[in-house]
């Protein structure tokens, strides 16, 4: 246990003595918020809310992601400056280089979201409500989630461009296609094929359900139009926690095999 | 339990036994049968060329690879079924540098200990003491990253010894130090072999640092060639050597051999002879080979002639 806190204690001390990664991870997805929040403004057709609202869920997981990626790739770094040698010939199973990054980036993308909804508070484009205990437990879940994920393939990669193309490749579209940047329609009998497959593919991503459970818990009053698919919060809570378990399971059975490179 | 039993007997206080290994990399054969008995607090290393398999057997050794055939034990505990109580004796301080450039010196010590099973007061207080004895307790609050480095390899060592380990494996210790560096190095591995008693391993491509050893391993194309210490391996190829430079090689070797019945190495671009009493004859070698060649040297045996003599090719 000690070992993974300290790994965890590492990352968050790495993290933060390197102010472009905080920058990166959090400025970012904020500017996308406020540039696509107001240009995209008109255009949203999104049932009661307008995109600046619509999208602030989707922003939050953005930064979930985006400091889970950040986080992780440090894995290619420990590699490559030799700290994982170290950790590898250490008395401890592996497992705990999986919970220590986990544990660590989890733990740095939730403090990174938490203030932007701070913020978000502050300027009033979040309400005050009771369900806001429950929304930083979701956002903790997801965030493990989502650095789990982060492990699993950068374990495989030997470089950080590697990382980088997965990350354009699956992580984005993963987050794109998670109703963060735009709503999950209904079917209607007269859709197209694609439509289909893209609406399939949405209801199956698994951050669909974190996005629309934080979503309904920042604006517990918000109604979305009857014409978008939204799943129930039950639902949202169940998918998320599978995803988390899922992630970490593999993770764990990742770290167990030779890592790519890991000889110098 | 195996790995109890094992260690109740007199394989216990031998820090490192290697039986019959074998090691390939695909179809490329990196070790091809070394045995070898490390003893208790010597200074050990393996010495040879670039690939000739020593750093495949530190890293089989220092758990990080898999065995695939034969034995290697740690102080009695087996490295394939006793890993984690194996892990536990050594201290490994590996040829690319271990350190998270990110954290201070101090930090660093603590992320090591912690994964030893330090904690507290106690982490502290030997993290103090290591620093102490490498004379760098006045970098501890520094980011490794600004480090010189030899400090950086100070600080590499300092973490391979906060666990106490009885045995300290090092891969290529000296690479990257300055001379003035590297006899900081050597004197703080003497200290601790004679002050804690640990006994050391290392892999070298280095003679000089090699010849500073108690005893040595020469490796070639996955084998030990010779084993034993420096001194007595030199005076197995006798005490003197007459170095002949010369471009006619064979040409000058064979008179040598067939006038003066000395045995020779031969070499690139220089004959050897390393015949006991050789020197007595000096002025007739001299005689014999000046018209063909560019100088003759006398000077004592060295590790490269036994070297030489046990491979038949040059160190290089």
């Amino acid at each position: 246990m000690n070992t993974t806190v300290m790994l965890a204690w590492r990352e968050w001390t790495r993290f933060f003595r390197q102010r472009h990664r905080v920058v990166a991870a959090l400025g970012q997805p904020i500017l996308f918020w406020l540039l696509f929040g107001t240009g995209m403004h008109q255009s949203f057709r999104g049932g009661g809310s307008d995109f600046m609202s619509y999208y602030l869920p989707g922003t939050i997981a953005l930064i979930l992601m985006f400091t889970a990626i950040f986080a992780t790739i440090s894995i290619i770094e420990d590699r490559r400056e030799g700290f994982l040698q170290g950790v590898l010939v250490a008395p401890v199973p592996r497992w705990h280089i999986a919970a220590g990054k986990i544990v660590g980036g989890g733990a740095i993308a939730w403090v990174q979201a938490i203030l932007f909804l701070l913020l978000a508070l502050l300027v009033g484009s979040v309400p005050w409500s009771n369900s806001l205990p429950g929304l930083l437990v979701l956002m903790a879940i997801t965030a493990l989630g989502l650095t789990a994920l982060g492990v699993v393939f950068a374990w495989a990669m030997d470089s950080t461009q590697g990382f980088h193309a997965v990350m354009n490749l699956v992580l984005m579209p993963l987050w794109l296609l998670s109703g963060a940047f735009f709503p999950i329609p209904h079917l209607d009998p007269s859709a197209a094929m694609g439509q289909v497959v893209i609406h399939w593919i949405m209801r199956l991503n698994p951050l669909s359900y974190a996005v629309a459970g934080m979503r309904q818990m920042v604006y517990p009053d918000l109604k979305l139009g009857p014409e978008l698919w939204q799943p129930s919060l039950v639902l949202c809570w169940s998918v998320t926690l599978v995803f988390v378990v899922a992630t970490m399971l593999l993770a764990v059975r990742a770290v167990q095999r030779p890592s790519k490179g890991e000889l110098k | 339990m195996q790995s109890q039993t094992h260690e109740n007997n007199s394989l216990a206080t031998t820090p490192l036994m290697v039986k019959g290994v074998m090691h390939h990399y695909g179809e490329k054969a990196a070790l091809q049968g070394v045995d070898l008995v490390v003893k208790p607090g010597e200074i050990f290393a393996l010495l040879g060329p670039n690939g000739c398999g020593k750093s495949t057997l530190f890293r089989l050794i220092s758990t990080l690879v898999a065995i695939q055939q034969g034995t290697i034990e740690v102080f009695g505990a087996d490295c394939t079924s006793a890993r984690a109580r194996v892990r536990e004796h050594i201290g490994v301080v590996f040829q690319a540098p271990s350190l998270d450039g990110k954290l201070t010196v101090l930090e660093n010590l603590w992320c090591q200990g912690v994964m030893y099973g330090l904690s507290g007061k106690a982490l502290k207080k030997r993290s103090d003491e290591v620093l102490e004895q490498l004379g760098m307790s006045d970098r501890s609050k520094q980011l490794c990253q600004e480090l010189s480095g030899g400090m950086k390899r100070r600080v590499e060592l300092a973490k391979g010894l906060l666990h106490r380990p009885r045995l300290l494996l090092m891969d290529e210790p000296s690479t990257g130090l300055d001379p003035a560096a590297r006899l900081d190095l050597w004197r703080a591995l003497t200290q601790l072999r004679d002050a804690d008693g640990v006994t050391v391993l290392m892999t070298t491509h280095l003679l000089e640092e090699a010849d500073k050893a108690d005893r040595i391993a020469i490796m070639d194309q996955g084998r030990v060639v010779a084993c034993g210490s420096p001194t007595d391996l030199r005076k197995e190829q006798g005490s003197e050597v007459i170095t002949i430079s010369t471009d006619a090689v064979d040409d000058v070797a064979q008179k040598i051999e067939s006038q003066l019945a000395l045995s020779v190495n031969r070499l690139s671009s220089e004959v050897r002879i390393v015949s006991e009493g050789s020197v007595s004859r000096l002025s007739e070698v001299v005689q014999l080979a000046l018209p063909h060649s560019s100088q003759v040297t006398v000077g004592r045996a060295s590790l490269e002639d036994v070297f030489v003599a046990k491979t038949g090719r040059a160190w290089e």
